[in-house]
């Protein structure tokens, strides 16, 4: 898989390279290392055998970017690695490595890319250009790298951007000694496609981003293999899973009105196997800058609905979401979010607090909690993880 | 008949005091048009700033930024400020367009996940990344953003006072210092809180002229009275040759920003 990244990389990246390299007339580069420790503890005693309980963990991300023509050309790359005692979460990966070419009202971007659509919290539904690194993280705001060749273009009624997305990038999952996993571990080559060509049916995406006085909208569609796999459960227990092709008509709205954001997220997803509709919508509400104290405080609240029911992957099919953001705005950057997730069919809650500080000038330490609570021996998915809460701590140093 | 003389007088009075408000009014707003016009086609600008940070037991803290800026004048300029350091936070950015009236359009670049969030711009008296300087004092300053009284005028420096149109503003007026001769650049500002008390004194320092008309000071230092915090603004060039467009100002070049 990844050896095929970079032939594709390789097709073009030397053309880039050395064919700009005589025209240009100033290089501007930089290098970065993030050095992150993480412990990660599992409190509650495992559902299923072989788990563990303390996840120490190392991760690295390198940076490196080089821009010419006053930054109209440019090569991005972020690498990523982590080394954790769960196998399968010990794992590297390109996040980024594109090249990047600006002309007036278009850009072009082609290689390894990571996007992101959306308006809402607690679910993103009309994000769908990169792959889900599921062991990463809990709220799968983690992705990887995917290979692209991306033309926006800017008019007068918005931009418009096209995707050609020639790779398909499989998600990760928790190995054996991993929480937040099937009783069965999910081989990652086991989950097959609905497609013959695999990894390489040819996907593409159009959006369109529109903002006019207090309204933000985007319109978008996607044609290819589905970022998520379909699962079904096998008599013996075993789940069955494969990725199938799909289309997914997304549309995401924010009205940003005084200190109210309005915020809806809605998709219709169709393939030969499922279609289903799904929506999260609702608002975000802050108090600022509370008795000249600079402490921000929001709140949140969002309706979350997915016609998958329990076959919805992340078990958020009738759920309402209520949060709380503080930001203190001191000189550490001293950031909070809390809240939960409450099913409105059954007792199943998940809790989740995440807060961060700077310590001196590089290094931030980071905290994460997620709970769940009451979990529905009927969850189909969320059954799974009844015994997977758990607090996380890491510290970064910024080179 | 005496009644009626006292009456004229009376009502003499209030109208020259009428006329003398309204006269300050008009001569404040005068020199703030006079201010708007002498910096009045610079086009655009790109300028490299560090921001130091000092508590009142005076440990400092260092950011930098860049801001690059559009000039409009039907309506108020674009502006869009990288985050360079601290290097947890490099490429966070924002893109403002400010409006002569209403609230200004304000988006945020989280690099970290890629996300562009528009942002409510209420939060005017916020401080501004844990600065002494709030959002207000940084957007772009609108001739229309305030109401004007006309002070005094001595030595060459005309005193103005500002008046902030908007209720969400911190502040209940600002004096303004304008030096004539330098086309009206701004050589000090006190800003007043909501009870009336001096909160904060800005000075601006080591003034460059470009382009044998637009003054830049390459120093701010901000000094909180109450809280005993000071930030100092320190400038590198600004560059005025750069031509900056409106497609430097879109959704996709915040994001090339941030990377």
């Amino acid at each position: 898989m990844r050896s095929a990244i970079i032939v594709f990389l390789s097709f073009f990246l030397p053309s880039v390279l050395f064919g700009q390299e005589k025209k240009a007339k100033k290089f501007e580069q930089e290098f970065e290392l993030e050095v992150q420790a993480e412990y990660r503890y599992f409190f509650d005693n495992a559902q299923f055998t072989g788990q563990n309980d303390h996840f120490p963990s190392l991760a690295l991300r390198p940076e490196y970017s080089i821009d010419w023509n006053k930054g109209d050309d440019q090569i991005n790359f972020k690498g990523f690695l982590r080394i954790d005692t769960d196998d399968e979460r010990t794992h590297y990966d390109i996040r980024e490595l594109y090249y990047q070419k600006v002309h007036n009202k278009w850009e072009l971007s082609v290689g390894l890319k990571k996007i992101f659509w959306g308006v809402t919290e607690s679910n993103h539904l009309v994000d769908i250009i990169n792959q889900t690194d599921q062991v990463e993280s809990f709220d799968g705001e983690e992705k990887l790298g995917q290979p692209m060749v991306q033309f926006s273009y800017n008019t007068s009624f918005g931009t418009f951007d096209f995707f050609y997305l020639p790779y398909f990038r499989k998600r990760t999952f928790p190995g054996e000694k991993g929480r937040l996993r099937f009783g069965i571990p999910i081989n990652q080559d086991d989950i097959g496609f609905e497609s013959a060509a695999e990894e390489w049916h040819q996907d593409f995406a159009v959006r369109y981003k529109h903002y006019f006085s207090i309204f933000d909208i985007g319109l978008s569609h996607f044609y290819g293999t589905g970022r998520e796999p379909l699962f079904s459960s096998n008599e013996d227990g075993s789940i069955n899973a494969f990725y199938p092709v799909i289309n997914q008509t997304g549309l995401d709205l924010q009205i940003t009105h005084d200190a109210f954001l309005w915020k809806i997220e809605s998709i219709y997803r169709s393939s030969d196997f499922q279609d289903f509709f799904a929506f999260t919508g609702g608002l975000e509400y802050t108090f600022s800058n509370i008795k000249n104290s600079g402490l921000d405080i929001g709140i949140l609240g969002e309706y979350l609905y997915d016609e998958r029911d329990e076959l919805a992957l992340n078990a958020l099919q009738n759920d309402v979401f209520f949060g709380s953001r503080l930001a203190l705005n001191d000189t550490q950057d001293t950031q909070l979010l809390m809240g939960g997730i409450f099913d409105l069919e059954n007792s199943s809650r998940i809790y989740s607090l995440e807060a961060s500080r700077r310590i001196g000038n590089s290094l931030k330490l980071e905290l994460e909690a997620r709970i769940f609570s009451k979990i529905d021996d009927g969850e189909f998915i969320l059954s799974n993880f009844k015994n997977d809460s758990f607090f996380k701590i890491s510290l970064s140093k910024f080179f | 008949m005496k009644n009626i003389k006292i009456l004229f007088a009376l009502t003499a009075l209030i109208f020259s005091d009428n006329l003398l408000a309204q006269d300050a009014a008009s001569k404040g707003l005068e020199v703030a048009k006079a201010a708007e016009k002498a910096d009045l086609g610079f086009g655009s600008s790109v300028v490299d700033l560090q921001m130091v940070l000092k508590n009142k037991n005076g440990q400092t803290s260092e950011r930098t930024l860049t801001t690059r800026t559009l000039e409009l004048t039907e309506d108020g300029d674009k502006s869009l400020i990288t985050f360079n350091s601290p290097k947890d936070v490099k490429g966070t950015a924002t893109l403002t367009f400010t409006h002569k009236v209403g609230s200004d359009d304000q988006w945020l670049y989280l690099p970290s996940i890629k996300r562009v969030k528009r942002i409510s711009s209420n939060n005017k008296s916020g401080p501004f990344v844990g600065s002494e300087f709030a959002y207000e004092d940084l957007s772009s300053q609108e001739v229309e953003k305030y109401t004007y009284k006309f002070l005094k005028e001595e030595n060459g420096i005309i005193t103005v006072e500002q008046d902030p149109v908007d209720p969400k503003s911190g502040y209940t007026k600002r004096l303004v210092q304008y030096n004539k001769s330098k086309g009206y650049r701004i050589e000090k500002v006190e800003f007043y809180d909501r009870k009336g008390a001096l909160l904060k004194t800005l000075n601006y320092g080591n003034y460059k002229l470009y382009k044998n008309k637009f003054w830049r000071a390459l120093e701010l230092h901000m000094v909180n009275h109450q809280s005993r915090k000071e930030t100092k603004l320190i400038f590198g060039e600004y560059d005025f040759d750069i031509q900056l467009t409106d497609e430097s100002f879109t959704e996709n070049a915040l994001k090339r920003a941030g990377r």
